[in-house]
This record gives C-alpha cells, structure tokens and sequence, in this order.
C-alpha cells in the first residue's frame, strides 16, 4: 500500500471510532475525584461517555486559545466564577439557550450572557475559636477590620482565589476606596503571617494563634468531620443588613460549552444533567458544597451548619474586579 | 555542531514563544509589579538563591567529603542514603516541615501546654524556606562532588600532605577547588530548581519572582505579563550561568593518579561519633521524618483511595520517566562531548541555552511547548482534513511523543550538569594515547568515555528519573486522555488543600523514585575496573 493511502486509511479509521459512542470531553479545574462518579453517573443514564482531562484553570484557558478550532474539549469546568468570566472574556465559551439552565440555576450565579452556569455553591464566611469569642461579638466581613479584633485575626493568603473573589465582591459594594482601608484594618489585625490555606488558618484558629478567620464552609466540614472536638464554629457575617449587597460571599463551581465544542449538544446535555435534581445532590455534597439548584438540599451535614442569606451580586464580578482586587491587597500588603 | 544546534533549537521552541510575548506589553500589570511587588521580592529572591546556595553547598560538600573520604560506622549506609531526599518533592518537605513545627504543630503545642515556653523562631519564615530547600537540594551538590572526591587523585592529598599542609588544610586548598566544577555543576542545578520553585514557595508563601510570575498569570489574568516576568528571570539565569562557565573554562581538571576509595581517614572516635551523628541528623530532617509522616497519613486513607487504578498510575510514571530519563541521558551525552570535540565560546552559548529549560518556572515552559505544538498540530489537522478527509481534533496533541520532548526540553540540565562535568575530568592524554593505538571517534566514545563516565551517566540517570517522577506542570498540560500519573494524583489531592489523602501517590513517588537511587549505589559501588 502506497503511504499516502495509508494514511487516508488511518485517518477513515480515526474518523470512523467518534461515531461507535456519542462522546463529551470536559477540560476540568474540579479535581477528578469530586467529577469522576459524576461523569460515571452520567454515562450509566445516558450511554454518552464522557471523556476528561484536569488542569488548573490558566493552562487550561491557555491550552483551549491554543488549540483554536481544533480543540477536542467541549466543556469547561472551572472552581471559581472569576475563571469563567476570563473564559467568557477570552472568547473561549459559547452562550447557550436552556430553559432548564435558567430554571435550575439562580440569576446571580450563571452568566448574564448565558456563556457558564454555576454548578454548586461554595460560601465563605467566618469561623472563630467557640472558647474565645461570643457569635455576639462578631458581625460582617468589614468589622474585622475594626481594631478591636487587633492581634486576633488570621487570613489565607490574598493569592487563592476565593480571596481575591471576596474583595472583589466588595470592591463592587463599597468602591475601591473603602475596600482598600478595610483591607488594611485586616492586615493590621493580622495575629501571624497569612496562611497557605484554609484549614492551616482553621488549626490556628483552635490552637489559640488568633480568634477568628475567613474560610469556605467545605473546608471546615471536612476539617471537623477528622476532629470534631475542635473548638470551632461557623458564623454567617452581613446577614442583618436590608440591601441586595448583604449576605455572604459566595462563588460558584460552574461550567460552559467551549466555543468550538465538536459536539455543543452533548455539552448541553451534560450540563443541564448537573444542574437537575438528579445530580445536584452528588455534585456538591461529595465536597460539602450547597447545590445551586434552589430545589435541591444540602447534605445534611452541610445544612446541620444553619441557613443564611446569600449576597447577590452576580458572581461575574469576581471575574470583572479580580485585578483591581489583586491590586488592591498588593497595595495593602495583604501577602 | 549540528546536532548540538539542533538541541538548542527545541529549547529555544518555548523561550521563543515566552520572549515574543513582548510583542503585547502589559503596561499596566507592569507597572503595578514594579511599583508594589517586585521591590520585595527582588529582595525575597536574592536572599533565597544566596541561602540555598550557601545551605546546600555546606550540606552537600561536607556530606560528600566525609562519606567519600572517611571512615565512621555507618558509612556505607549513609553513602546511599543520603542521596533519598532527591525522591521527596520539595513541597512535601515544606508541607510537613511546617506541620509539624509551626505554632499549631505538636512540637510547639507540646512545649507550649507543658512548659509553657513560647517565643520560638517562626518556621513559616525566610529562614524556614531557606532550611527545607537546602535540604531537599542537598543531594544535587552532595552526589555530583561525592564522585568527585572518591575519583580525585589521592596522591594530590598525599602531596599536598608531604609539602606540609595539614589535612585540613589539604581539603580547603587542594580537594575543594579540584572538586570546584563538580561543586559548581550540582549548585547550578539546586539554584535553578529554587529559581523555578512555585509549590513550596506557595506552601511558605515566600514571594520570589517565580510566585510574581504566577500571579501575573493567574490573578491577574495576563499570561503575557507573566512570560515577559518569565523571560527577565531566564535571561538572569543565562548571564549567572554564563559567567560562572567563563570564570573557570581557564583552567583544566583531570584526575591524577589512583583513586581515593581505599584510602579513606579513618576517623578517631569522637570526630567518627560526630560525623555519624551529622549524617544521620540531616538523613532524619530530610527524609525519615517527612517519609514518616507520609506513612502515617496514608495508613488513614490507603483504605478509600487505593484501588487498582494505582498500577496504572505508578506504570505510568515510570514508564514516562525511564524513556525520558534515558533520551535526557542520550542527548545530554552527545551535548557534552561535541563540547569536547569543539570548544569554543559558539559551543558553550549552544550549551547553556539547550539546558535553560531547568530554570523556566514548570507552567511557563509547558505553555511555552504547547503552543508551538497547537499551531503546529491545527496545521496538519488542515492538512489532514484537506486532503484524507481527517476528522479528529489531535495528531500531535496527545500523543506521548510531545510528552517526552518536553521533558527533554525541561530536564536536559539535570543530564548534562553530572556529564558534562565528568566529561572534564578525563585528561586529554587518555585520548591521545586512545588515538595513538589507533581508535576512533566512536571508539573513543564507547570503550574509551563512556566506563570512565559510568558514575557520571548513572548520576544524571537518576536526577533526570526522579525529577520526571515529580514533574507536574509539564504532565498535566501534555498528557494524553487517561494517561493520568503519580505526580497528576498528588495534584489532584492537593489542589484542594487535602494533603493527608496526597500522602499516598507522594509516597508511591518516593518508593519509584528510591529504585534507581539503589541501582545506581549497586552499580556505582562496583569497583572500578
């Protein structure tokens, strides 16, 4: 056989093998093991299999603008909205039209231009030391920036993301300024040098380091699902507050269909699948996550920790003030 | 020539595609680095390269020269073990470091409720980076100068004696500058790997320019901002490099006389109780306490997380770092002796920029390769589609064919460094007198080279091995569908911030990654023929 017919033979081969099975590729931010179950789950419903590939999101982002047209992912999965909205921004996502989406996903926690839809809730509050401090004493985001908290507060680094949502979310509420001086009160406050992560803040928390800090809630499930008798509880700050800006911060888990997705239906398809009732409870509480699908429960668990009331701000501006956040707690010598 | 040009070329690929992000200038990002961030850090930086530096050469020279040189109990042992840290991911020392030593840490929390003693030194602190990076760095310099010291002539010491200095003196001014290009190849390595570093820098959270880089690139949406950091910092690693070549191409190292080994000084017993403490206090803080507390967590999680999947995991792993290491070997080989073959200032520029791929941060040079290879890719698949009627989305994508350039790209610094090295320490009379007997090239190379450089190759073997095993960045960008590895678990795990369950594919790395530590003290610890 001639080379060149060789090839054309190969390449019918390779065209050929899509068309046995229908097929979803995802490029996933969400490690496997909070997806893989899904993905089976959702292969057992439907027969569609779906394949996937984790990254974080800048090379992931970084890969699909690389490949262009060519890309074989038709679905990005991502653990934060400001991710999504550099997606969107980039041009890497496609809007979609569901009626399912819309029903099943609040306003404030899908893309006004209907490019990616949160998939399940992730909500940052406050945890303090039950031993030291009255749930009395403590009241918003910003009051930790109030000297009377000097020496107690401990932070995670301003470079995980969810801080840097955080600070976005109130750049958007209290403008650049504002924003700003608060920052600076946290730093003042601080008891010890930012901490790599959020349950490393939790442990100094409980060992008496400081008094008070800032995680997302799945963090402190699974750190007093090891060790319960740590003397910690959860406290939900802005609640109080009559403006549609009041509540806590919340971020989303959240997908899209790829620009040039090879196969946007079956992208579609997958999720919507994750945002119905079927799947919401899986998505979010194999991490102790809430599902935002306002229908569908928390994990018991997850729900024992008592209800609150969100901020609604679209997640999107996580996305939109990300920079200016960033810069700002470089400029306040938030670590 | 050619073929060293052509290995400069594929490293040039991605230092290409980072400089000619130039071509976008982020002023604005720029700016905001200049003004807040990179005044620290440049700082921050300077003082990391200068500590590690100074730790790992103190560490691993002294190591080097007392199991090299000396005779205490316990030395055969420590002579391989010492090498072990190289299996242990940096950050896993850090994230275990600071475990348990922080103010939450058993230690402090035990010293704290019993004694009520406070007021230790911090360990998340520029000392505390400092300490664990000269620890997990050591055995680069302790490795490349134990082969060294044990191949260095022991009738220059002898010599060096009868003209009346003291052994002592005879370590500092005749030993240690003998050894200097060996030194200097294995600090090279340990610097650049520090320069790269994110995860522990991220687990310390110590800005250096490399955690600038990655902010520029994550927080601050600009992967652009973010290569033009990347390309300052390999030009700063280019002109070190360069200068620290030239300060010694003057001068010529080549072993004279027999070797050392069955000279070793026998140590009296005080200095021989001290020395064994030594070594085993920096084996202990390097790699069985870390290895141990790895052990622990994973008996907690072995139960969920180890399921047969793990074989394909560790096959993998393996597999990619067994032909990888072997085509850095092969490549780094044939790099440093066509220095040999041709010297010169053309030679030693090709040289140090075919092995700057060590010194990008992971993630740059995986976007740096993958770009290329998109572009390269979108165009056969055209091809493709145009004229065979092609429908996939992937020809070269995928396959692990870009998998293994990139590692090639990444870790031929860590093949040649040992090699080149040892290169230089075969006089040039041996291939003369090779030649007089009527030899050739290719004959100089295998019966001739390549027995006198076994140590040096086996060296550069189990670097390249193990620093695959643990490479992350490169993996997860290139990898084809389901070609998950160890390193990609540990990733998984740890994206989340849950360490105890990344205990299990971190210790399954250092399990690989101990085998060819053994294979190469078995085959290394052969006497010479």
């Amino acid at each position: 056989m001639k080379p060149t017919r060789l090839l054309a033979v190969l390449a019918l081969a390779a065209a050929a093998l899509p068309a046995l099975a229908e097929e979803v590729v995802v490029y996933s931010a969400r490690n496997e093991q909070l997806i893989k179950p899904l993905f089976d789950a959702y292969t057992r419903d439907t027969g569609v299999q779906v394949k996937f590939i984790t990254d974080k999101e800048g090379p992931l982002m970084a890969r699909l603008k690389a490949e262009g047209k060519n890309t074989p992912a038709d679905v990005l999965l991502t653990v934060d909205a400001g991710n999504l909205w550099q997606a969107s921004e980039e041009g890497l996502l496609r809007p979609i039209q569901s009626k399912t989406l819309l029903a099943n996903v609040p306003a404030h926690l899908r893309d006004p231009g209907n490019e990616w839809f949160g998939l399940s809730v992730r909500a940052r509050t406050l945890v303090y030391n039950t031993g030291k401090v009255k749930p009395a004493d403590l009241s918003t985001y910003e009051d930790l920036a109030n000297p009377k908290w000097k020496g107690r507060l401990c932070l995670r680094t301003s470079k995980k993301v969810y801080n840097q949502s955080l600070v976005a979310m109130m750049v958007r509420e209290h403008g650049e300024g504002k924003t700003e001086d608060i920052v600076r009160g946290w730093v003042a406050n601080l008891a010890t040098s930012p901490f790599p992560d959020d349950t490393k803040a939790m442990e100094a928390v409980a060992a008496g380091q400081c008094d008070v800090t800032l995680v997302n809630t799945y963090y402190f499930g699974r750190l007093m699902e090891k060790n319960p008798t740590l003397p910690l509880a959860i406290f939900w700050p802005n609640q109080g507050l009559k403006n549609e800006t009041a509540g806590v911060h919340v971020n989303v888990s959240g997908a899209g269909v790829t620009r040039h997705a090879k196969n946007p239906a079956g992208a579609q398809k997958l999720i919507e699948w994750l945002s119905s009732e079927k799947a919401q409870n899986q998505f979010a509480d194999v991490n102790l996550e809430y599902p935002v699908n306002p229908r569908v429960k928390p994990d018991a668990k997850v729900a024992a920790w008592g209800g609150f009331k969100q901020n609604l701000i679209n997640v999107k501006e996580a996305g939109s003030l990300q920079t200016k956040a960033v810069k700002l707690m470089d400029r306040a010598n938030y670590k | 020539m050619l073929f060293a040009l052509a290995v400069a070329a594929l490293v040039l690929v991605p230092v290409v595609v980072t400089f000619s992000s130039f071509a976008q200038v982020e002023g604005d990002i720029l700016a905001h680095l200049t003004e807040f961030v990179l005044p620290e850090l440049v700082g921050n930086t300077l003082w990391l390269v200068l500590g590690v530096g100074v730790g790992v050469s103190v560490l691993g020279v002294s190591l080097a020269w007392i199991t090299a040189m000396c005779e205490f109990p316990g030395r055969r042992v420590f002579d391989w073990a010492l090498m072990l840290p190289l299996a242990l991911p940096a950050y896993v020392t850090a994230f275990v470091a600071i475990g348990l030593l922080d103010f939450t840490g058993p230690l402090l929390t035990w010293l704290r409720e019993n004694w009520g003693l406070t007021g230790f030194p911090e360990i998340r602190s520029r000392g505390g980076v400092i300490l664990v990076m000269s620890l997990a760095l050591y055995p680069y310099v302790y490795l490349i100068a134990k082969n060294a010291f044990a191949t260095q002539g022991a009738i220059a010491l002898e010599a060096a004696q009868s003209l009346g200095l003291s052994r002592t003196q005879g370590f500092f001014r005749v030993a240690l500058p003998m050894a200097r290009p060996w030194i200097a190849a294995g600090l090279m390595l340990a610097l650049m790997e520090t320069l790269a570093d994110f995860g522990t820098m991220a687990i310390f959270n110590y800005d250096t320019f490399t955690t600038a880089i990655y902010k520029a690139w994550y927080s601050l949406f600009s992967l652009a901002a973010a290569a033009q950091l990347a390309s300052i910092l390999i030009l700063f690693v280019l002109v070190a490099v360069v200068f620290e070549q030239r300060s010694r191409t003057q001068m010529r190292y080549s072993t004279v006389g027999r070797s050392a080994a069955q000279h070793r000084i026998k140590l009296p017993p005080v200095l021989a109780a001290l020395a064994f403490v030594y070594a085993g206090t920096v084996l202990a803080i390097a790699f069985l306490i870390p290895v141990i507390q790895l052990a622990l967590w994973t008996r907690e999680v072995i139960d969920i997380d180890l399921d047969s999947r793990y074989w394909a995991f560790a096959w993998h792993s393996v597999l990619l770092a067994g032909i990888g290491a072997l085509m850095v070997v092969a490549v780094a080989l044939l790099l440093a002796y066509a220095g040999r073959q041709r010297p010169g200032p053309a030679m030693m520029w090709t040289q140090r920029l075919a092995t700057l791929g060590y010194a990008f941060p992971g993630a740059v040079l995986a976007v740096g390769l993958f770009i290329p290879v998109a572009a390269l890719d979108n165009w056969l698949i055209e091809i493709g589609r145009a004229g065979f009627g092609y429908d996939g989305s992937e020809i070269l994508k995928g396959t692990l064919l870009v998998m293994l350039l990139a590692y090639l790209v990444r870790f031929l610094a860590v093949g040649f460094g040992p090699i080149d090295s040892g290169l230089h320490r075969i006089t040039r009379n041996v291939d003369e007198a090779a030649r007089n007997l009527g030899t050739g090239a290719a004959g100089l190379l295998t019966r001739v080279h390549l027995p006198m450089l076994r140590a040096s190759l086996l060296t550069a073997a189990t670097f390249a091995f193990v620093d695959i095993m643990k490479e992350m960045p490169i993996t997860l960008m290139t990898r084809p569908f389901g070609w998950d590895t160890l390193a990609v678990r540990v990733f998984e795990m740890t994206s989340e911030g849950e360490w105890e369950r990344a205990a299990l594919p971190s210790l399954a790395i250092v399990i690989a990654g101990i085998i060819p530590i053994i294979l190469l003290t078995w085959r290394g610890s052969r006497p010479h023929d």
